[in-house]
């Protein structure tokens, strides 16, 4: 998986809680020999799994993916599944993790969603 | 009435020539800027007001209630974390400095999740660069690599790199040849005159069989290297000696990609080597707007760019251990405050665990994930629009952002300087 | 306040080691004070607070040499205190540990060597970040494009009222050049080979821009004169080009009470040979041509052995030191103006070119007869780091301590330069000169360097006696002496007693504000705008200075009108 820029993650990129934020972001970007493999016929969304989490996204076509790389724009759903480690240089590795991807009838997160169980374990702490 | 060359706060192009039209103290019109900057000079939802966290919501609090609390969390805590820096410009960065000094805490800006690698890069190698006007002025020869500019950076290539014009270089795009390299095609591809497709993870080697090219060891590379055929590698080798003025502008495709720093390095070398043989330069495409500032005021004040330690009273640096994911990643803060940044996004999920274990203090003019963690959160102007103040361009050049609409609200710098002037009162009553 | 009793050399009014008092009220020098502050400096050496008039201080290639050396700043960590700020590094230390640390020197008052325009903006955020002493910054001018274009058209007018509107942009004072057309080379790789080798793309020669900038410099009667560093620099043989260099502007006369020209960290320009297999001194050949041209100043640009980080406008220059050491290298062009480098090294005794390098430096200060023409310097951090100052002090007053010394180096040391033959030993009052009252009148700064009446009151007490301690013989009591100042005076306030900081008011800043006729002033616009048209990366209106970063000026007029 590679996670990166987008302009509409961009044009978004200070209104995370709007409707355009989740369209440009939580999708899964394949090659189109991956995505006819996955079986994915007009829509659909993917289960992206890695040693470190899983999420659920939507699915697109991108022509200039080759096969066996999938692009998740920048953000939430891409970290879910990047590890924590930075390999003693303070940076995680955010492009390059190795993932499994499945077709999936889950339907993608919202972000409040995504956030709602990092949230419960949380507290009052002020 | 329109207000001229603005600068636009968001990326690391931080384009100066932007018109924003004003009408009744609002901003009604943007131009020149591109999608990404239009999108924020327009504006977006704010926060309505300073708000605390009590029983798992946040509840709207009063400015000075907000400090308060932000200011007891620091000072109650052992090892607090001061994140982010970058889209806020270098005064909010002075205050944010004397804060962590003042909490004994570690202080790290969001180049630890982006070029971060580029600084430890430039720590083994230094960096053979030039202003971005050089470029334009002269190169003929550009190489995007592990960079998309055409959504990252939209401007870049007209005001300054391949498609740019100027007095060495009248012919604009038809007097330049554009190489990019990456692990899929781009955008930024379309407009290439040679893309180079490379697997994920192998920047370094690919990196290493150009050097050895470049200096005539050829003939001891395989016919492919990391499935890039050994034609292609020579071509591009080729290219690059060609030139009369050589650039490599990468970006987090380097960064953030198996080998990390090492493949700055590899490509700093490369570059170094390149200028045995004709002129060539090399820069970082920096993400946001003002996270090259940051990196520069607490290196003259601190004498590191980032991840520095404050916790002993004198600055210490070792991204690896002193970097904001490292600091979460061991569970080790026990207290994060976040300003102009939004970690609980652009973190992995697992370190964003281990913030919403702390307490986390926000300053931020726009609600974001980080809020859904926050316990307090202080709504701020927004700099560059509603607030002046310094930021520094992708090269090292620094600018002064305009203020061109009043926001009533406080400045980045103004919300640090209150918690700080409260964490001193409390080390004084104790 | 009053400083009683103290051994004063104050070179500028002819006091060479008298015992008397220094009186002060609100913050300059007064006849006599009654009240205030008593300081008991009887026994004590008392001169004009230091001023550093050549160092690399502030702006973009010193940050770049502290993001580039973490290694560096772990040298030299000191934890904050109460008062203090923290403070890092040894060769590029933090802002506050350059304030601190010239404080307790006894300094004053520390000029940056050189800013760009384009991105002085940096160096004077740095400069407000710099406790204690009063500062300025010279602004870089030898390879700009208005500049090149101007001496290729022979228009005077218009290139003085580039240098006014320059230094207003810059906020500058004076006017640096360094590899004059050899910057503006390196924009494609190239360098100038000489003085009159032509600047491609511009058909100018390093001679044609020396001296039309002199003369604009003159024209403005700005209070610095040009301030050069050679084409060059760092050659073997180049001492030619040096000397050929001055002799091209013999004729020019200065248009104030001082010098036509400073050349800087002459060591680096003194040398001889055809290669590093021959390299050898050739500082009695400069120190002649100065003791017979007293129009020139220097200043000595010393090196001090062990790490040191080079960092010049002289991009050339770098790239080949990196080169030659295989060291890690950063390189900073700025479009249309300059170009710089920044190169960690470390300087070894018993490295050959180095040990005489050394000796280069002290035979430069001790063959030039008169102590005005010449400025100790290290040319911080190139030769080495500014707190070494008390170091070369001692090896100036003593020629035991040289010769201790020349015996820990390589033997070529002394047998390529004149070195073991000097007998001279500087006493106080030449130190006060070399260290003080020179660079002060060299600058230009009237307020600087004495303790006259009206003067600033900048004074250094060091806890040594002068009519006791022999300098030749216990140069260590007087390295000892001036590493940690005994009280260190600014402005009137004590900000270091015991060789510790004890206040850290804020300097100001000075820079020159030359005027010109209109309309030569409105040709230059002309051409700026064309040029931020078409050629500069940013709009001419977000290009200047602005007020916000120079919070406390000083500002010098200067001018045609």
């Amino acid at each position: 998986m590679i996670s990166g820029r987008t302009l509409g993650q961009g044009a978004s990129l200070e209104a995370k809680t709007s409707p355009e934020f989740f369209k440009a972001v939580s999708f899964c970007a394949l090659s189109q020999e991956d995505y006819d493999a996955l079986g994915i016929f007009g829509e659909g969304n993917v289960l992206v799994r890695s040693e470190f989490g899983e999420v659920v996204v939507s699915a697109k076509k991108d022509e200039g993916l080759p096969p066996g790389v999938i692009f998740i724009p920048m953000g939430p759903w891409a970290n879910a599944v990047v590890g924590r480690k930075t390999g003693g240089c303070g940076t995680p590795q955010f492009k390059g993790e190795k993932v499994e991807v499945e077709r999936t009838k889950m339907p993608v997160m919202d972000i409040q969603e995504l956030f709602a169980d990092v949230k419960t374990r949380g507290g009052d702490r002020s | 009435m329109i207000i001229e060359d603005v600068l636009c706060p968001f990326c690391g192009c931080l384009c100066d020539d932007i018109k924003v039209e004003v009408e009744g103290g609002r901003v009604v019109g943007v131009k020149r800027a591109c999608r990404l900057g239009s999108s924020k000079i327009l504006g977006h939802e704010r926060i309505g007001a300073p708000m605390v966290r009590r029983d798992g919501k946040l509840f709207e609090t009063t400015y000075d209630d907000a400090y308060d609390r932000a200011a007891r969390i620091l000072k109650g805590a052992k090892r607090p974390l001061l994140y982010g820096w970058c889209s806020t410009v270098c005064e909010t960065a002075k205050k944010g400095i004397l804060l962590a000094e003042e909490v004994g805490g570690v202080i790290d800006s969001t180049a630890t999740v982006c070029h971060g690698p580029s600084i430890i890069g430039i720590e083994e190698k230094g960096l053979s660069g030039s202003t971005l006007g050089q470029v334009k002025n002269r190169a003929d020869l550009i190489v995007f690599w592990g960079a998309n500019p055409a959504e990252a950076h939209p401007r870049h290539t007209m005001r300054y790199s391949s498609n740019s014009k100027g007095m060495f270089t009248p012919e604009g795009r038809g007097g330049r040849k554009v190489i990019v390299v990456d692990v899929r095609k781009t955008r930024t591809a379309k407009n290439a005159d040679k893309f180079i497709l490379i697997r994920p993870g192998t920047d370094y080697e690919v990196i290493s069989a150009l050097r050895m090219i470049v200096k005539g060891k050829g003939d001891l590379i395989p016919e492919t290297v990391a499935g890039v055929d050994k034609a292609d590698l020579e071509e591009a080798a080729g290219m690059m000696k060609a030139a009369k003025f050589g650039s490599i502008l990468f970006g987090l495709g380097m960064t953030h990609s198996r080998g990390r720093y090492k493949n700055v390095d590899n490509a700093l070398s490369l570059v170094a080597d390149l200028n045995g043989f004709t002129k060539f330069v090399v820069m970082a495409m920096r993400g946001h707007y003002n996270v090259a500032g940051f990196g520069q005021v607490c290196a003259w004040e601190t004498g590191y760019p980032m991840a520095v330690d404050l916790s002993r009273g004198a600055p210490y640096f070792n991204p690896g251990e002193t970097a904001a994911c490292d600091l979460l990643g061991r569970r080790e803060a026990d207290a994060m405050m976040v300003v102009a940044a939004d970690p609980a996004s652009n973190f992995p999920r697992a370190t964003v665990e281990a913030m919403a274990e702390i307490p986390v203090i926000q300053v931020d003019p726009f609600p974001n994930p980080t809020t859904f963690l926050a316990d307090v959160v202080i709504p701020t102007a927004v700099c560059g629009i509603e607030a002046e103040g310094t930021a520094y361009r992708m090269d090292g050049l620094s600018l002064r952002m305009k203020k061109v609409v009043d926001s009533g609200l406080p400045t980045d710098e103004e919300v640090v300087e209150n918690i700080l002037d409260r964490v001193r009162r409390l080390a004084d009553d104790n | 306040m009053i400083i009683e009793g103290g051994i004063v050399y104050d070179p500028i009014n002819g006091v060479l080691g008298e015992e008397m008092d220094v009186s002060i009220e609100d913050g300059r020098v007064v006849e006599e004070s009654q009240d205030g502050e008593k300081i008991d400096a009887r026994g004590m050496l008392v001169m004009p607070g230091g001023v550093d008039a050549h160092a690399h201080i502030a702006g973009a290639k010193v940050n770049t040499g502290r993001i580039m050396r973490p290694e560096d700043g772990r040298r030299g960590t000191e934890a904050r205190t109460k008062l203090l700020r923290p403070s890092t590094g040894y060769t590029v230390p933090n802002c506050y540990a350059i304030g601190y640390r010239y404080a307790r020197l006894g300094y004053t008052t520390a000029f940056e060597a050189a800013t760009p325009i384009l991105e002085a903006r940096h160096t004077h955020e740095e400069l407000e970040e710099i406790p204690i002493v009063d500062k300025g910054a010279l602004t870089l001018f030898g390879n700009n494009w208005e500049v090149l274009e101007c001496v290729r058209d022979g228009d005077l007018d218009k290139l003085a009222a580039f240098l006014a509107w320059g230094l207003r942009a810059s906020r500058g004072y004076g006017v640096k050049v360094v590899n004059p057309g050899g910057g503006e080379a390196w924009g494609y790789g190239g360098n100038v080979k000489g003085i009159d080798d032509p600047v491609p793309n511009f058909d100018v020669t390093a001679r044609e821009i020396i001296r039309y900038l002199m003369r604009a410099n003159e024209a403005l009667r700005l209070p610095h004169s040009v301030h050069l560093h050679t084409n060059n620099l760092g050659k073997p043989g180049n001492y030619e080009t040096t000397l050929a260099t001055l002799r091209a502007v013999e004729d020019i006369a200065s248009s104030r009470d001082r010098q036509v020209l400073h050349v800087t960290h002459m060591q680096f320009s003194a040398y001889g040979g055809t290669g590093w297999r021959d390299f050898e001194s050739k500082a009695p050949e400069i120190a002649d041509y100065f003791n017979r041209h007293e129009q020139f100043t220097m200043d000595m640009g010393q090196l001090i052995f062990g790490s040191a980080t080079t960092m010049t406008a002289d991009a050339p220059l770098e790239y080949g030191n990196a080169r030659l050491l295989k060291a890690k290298w950063s390189n900073h062009d700025i479009e249309l103006e300059e170009s710089s480098g920044v190169v960690p090294l470390v300087y070894g005794r018993k490295n050959p070119i180095n040990a005489i390098q050394w000796a280069i430096g002290l035979e430069l200060a001790l063959l030039t007869e008169d102590p005005w023409q010449m400025i100790m310097t290290t040319d911080h951090p190139n030769g080495g780091p500014f707190v070494n100052y008390p170091e070369v002090v001692a090896l100036l007053m003593s020629r035991a301590k040289r010769e201790e010394e020349l015996a820990t180096l390589h033997d070529l040391a002394s047998k390529r330069s004149s070195l073991p033959s000097i007998e001279r030993e500087m006493d106080w009052n030449d130190i006060a000169i070399v260290t003080r009252a020179g660079p002060a009148r060299i600058l230009g700064l009237a307020e600087k360097g004495h303790l006259g009446v009206g003067a600033d009151g900048d004074v250094s007490i060091y806890d040594i006696n002068p009519e006791k301690v022999d300098p030749s013989k216990e140069h260590e009591e007087v390295k000892a002496a001036l590493a940690g100042a005994k009280y260190a005076i600014k402005g009137g306030e004590v900000v270091v007693r015991d060789g510790e900081v004890v206040a850290v008011p804020q300097g100001r800043t000075y820079w020159v504000d030359a005027s010109v006729p209109e309309d030569a002033a409105a040709r230059v616009k002309a051409d700026l705008v064309e040029k931020f048209a078409k050629y500069y990366s940013i709009q001419m209106s977000n290009y200047m200075v602005q007020d916000a970063y120079v919070t406390r000026p000083r500002v010098i007029g200067a001018g045609v009108i």
